[in-house]
């Protein structure tokens, strides 16, 4: 026989009562428009916000792996210049608002009208107007990739220590390089650390895209308020965006999920615990659980 | 095959050898004996220049480890070039240090393909081959973490083996393990020493010594105390030192 928990009976039953007249004053509350909540989720206008979000995040999130990698180990590198290039640029980053840097994104052809690319102190190749080459959509990327970059290298540079000098030293033993033991051996043992705080990120960065309206992206927020800004239906605009915005967080937690299980092979003995099992599961008593593990 | 002439480390202020003359000739095994601290793993970690050694001369096969001498003056050779003769060169650690995100098959494969350059199939072929040596050819496919201590260090011994190395160092193999599993990796380097490898081999395991090493070095507190056939150090020991160390480990 299990244990008996009638503690827990209760406090279930106080959670239940709380949550019920919650919902009950939110369904009933004629102010929430629910019928127009419904009219909107498929809007062509939000669908069209919903897909941007999804973009921007994607390569926001794509710039900021990318770099948080090159930033962390250049930070663990021997050369004294390339670590405090890094650590410089981490501290930047890091320690100014993201809104701050979209603006100022925004604004880079206020500062550099041409942009040249070629050699430096050199000649150079292609040229541009700095207006027509940072766009919204280059600012937005811009903003949160080079922002995020700094975020991930601090991540990535966490899942690196985590790998024992062991691993090196018996790498390096082989005969294998600087480089190659890095990509090898230490970075997808990193992965394990680096992963989950990555999946955190990349649903931060899904609601973080919403800042970039202010330079006129038209990401899912930016639509809503769009539409608010004509209608003045403001609260159930703002619940369609929210609903959007919880149905692509779920959809990131759901991916992060199994990318994190591909990345544990070689790290747990027993038979994995799928999602399925872990629900169906929860009625387990302790000792069980502990047991199957 | 390799030969120490007054090799010096030191780790801050603290002196971890002062001054180890010791030479090992081609096909021979040499066994370090000593107390903990005594310096062995050092001395055996400054061989493939895990440690870089603060003074003296340390060759391997005649060619001066980690360093390249000019004009009376030593200098560090280039990463890529130490990391080739590191190639050379096979270890077995105290905890195996196997890679745990892949199989001892890819274990195994790894280096001969990314440094060497050995074909994926090839590469396959001769790993299966020397997981066989060592007596696992049911565990290719596992990952280190369904392997025994035992399993481990056999793998660890066979992806040393794949770089076909000229010299291998051991250092403290079998310390880890459980005492039941001590005599499978044994038998192992017993099997490699037969077959003429030359080998290093920092152990605890006095019986082993005797058996296999050509050469017994006892080592305390940064020196050679006493070096010498097995018989000889292991039996009818000169020095105060060794024979207290004996005593308490037999």
């Amino acid at each position: 026989m299990p244990v008996r928990r009638p503690g827990r009976w209760v406090a279930a039953a106080i959670v239940l009562v709380i949550a019920a007249s919650i919902v009950r004053s939110i369904v009933a509350n004629p102010h929430f428009q629910w019928g127009v909540v419904g009219h909107y989720m498929l809007d062509s206008r939000i669908l069209h916000g919903v897909v941007a979000t999804i973009y921007l995040t994607f390569l926001a999130m794509a710039i900021g792996i990318v770099l948080g990698v090159v930033l962390a180990v250049m930070r663990m590198s021997p050369n004294p210049i390339l670590s405090s290039a890094s650590w410089l640029y981490i501290y930047f980053f890091r320690g100014t608002p993201v809104l701050v840097q979209i603006i100022f994104w925004y604004n880079i052809a206020a500062l550099f009208p041409r942009i040249n690319l070629g050699i430096p102190f050199g000649p150079s190749f292609v040229h541009a107007n700095g207006n027509s080459l940072i766009t919204v959509f280059v600012a937005a990327m811009l903003a949160l990739g080079l922002n995020e970059g700094a975020y991930m290298a601090e991540i990535v540079r966490a899942g690196i220590i985590s790998v024992g000098e062991g691993q090196t030293e018996a790498a390096a033993s082989l005969g294998m390089r600087r480089l190659a033991i890095m990509r090898h051996i230490v970075l997808p043992q990193a992965m394990r650390v680096i992963l989950p705080p990555t999946g955190n990120e990349t649903i931060s960065m899904l609601k973080t895209t919403s800042l970039v309206y202010t330079i006129g992206f038209a990401e899912l927020f930016y639509e809503a308020s769009q539409i608010y800004g004509a209608t003045y239906q403001t609260i159930p605009l703002l619940i369609v965006a929210s609903i959007w915005y919880l149905i692509l967080t779920s959809i990131a937690y759901v991916g992060q999920h199994f990318i994190e299980r591909r990345y544990g092979r070689g790290f747990t003995r027993a038979q994995r615990v799928t999602m399925r099992e872990r629900w169906l599961g929860i009625g387990r008593g302790d000792g069980e659980r502990a047991a199957a593990r | 095959m390799v030969k120490a002439e007054g090799v010096h480390k030191r780790f801050g202020r603290l002196e971890v050898l002062r001054g180890i003359d010791l030479e090992v000739g081609r096909g021979e095994v040499m066994c370090l004996l000593g107390p903990s601290g005594s310096g062995k793993s050092t001395f055996l970690r400054c061989i493939n220049h895990l440690e870089r050694i603060n003074s003296g001369r340390l060759w391997v096969d005649g060619e001066l480890v980690g360093y390249r001498e000019a004009g009376g003056k030593l200098h560090e050779l280039h990463e890529n070039e130490i990391a080739r003769k590191r190639a050379e060169i096979g270890m077995v650690f105290q905890s195996f240090n196997l890679f745990p995100h892949m199989t001892a098959l890819e274990n195994v494969t790894l280096a001969p393909i990314k440094v060497l350059g050995v074909g994926r199939d090839e590469a396959r072929r001769r790993a299966r081959e020397l997981l066989a040596r060592v007596g696992l050819s049911d565990k290719v496919d596992s990952y280190p973490v369904a392997l025994s201590g035992g399993q481990q260090q056999r793998v660890a011994i066979a992806r040393a083996l794949a770089m076909r190395p000229k010299l291998m160092l051991f250092d403290e193999p079998t310390s880890a393990l459980d005492p039941e599993l001590v005599g499978e990796v044994l038998d192992v380097m017993r099997g490699l020493a037969h077959d003429g490898m030359t080998m290093i081999v920092v152990t605890h395991e006095i019986g082993f010594a005797r058996e296999v090493a050509d050469t017994v070095v006892f080592m305390d507190a940064g020196v050679v105390v006493e070096a010498g056939a097995p018989a000889q150090v292991l039996g009818r020991p000169r020095n105060e030192r060794t024979r207290a160390f004996l005593e308490k480990v037999l």
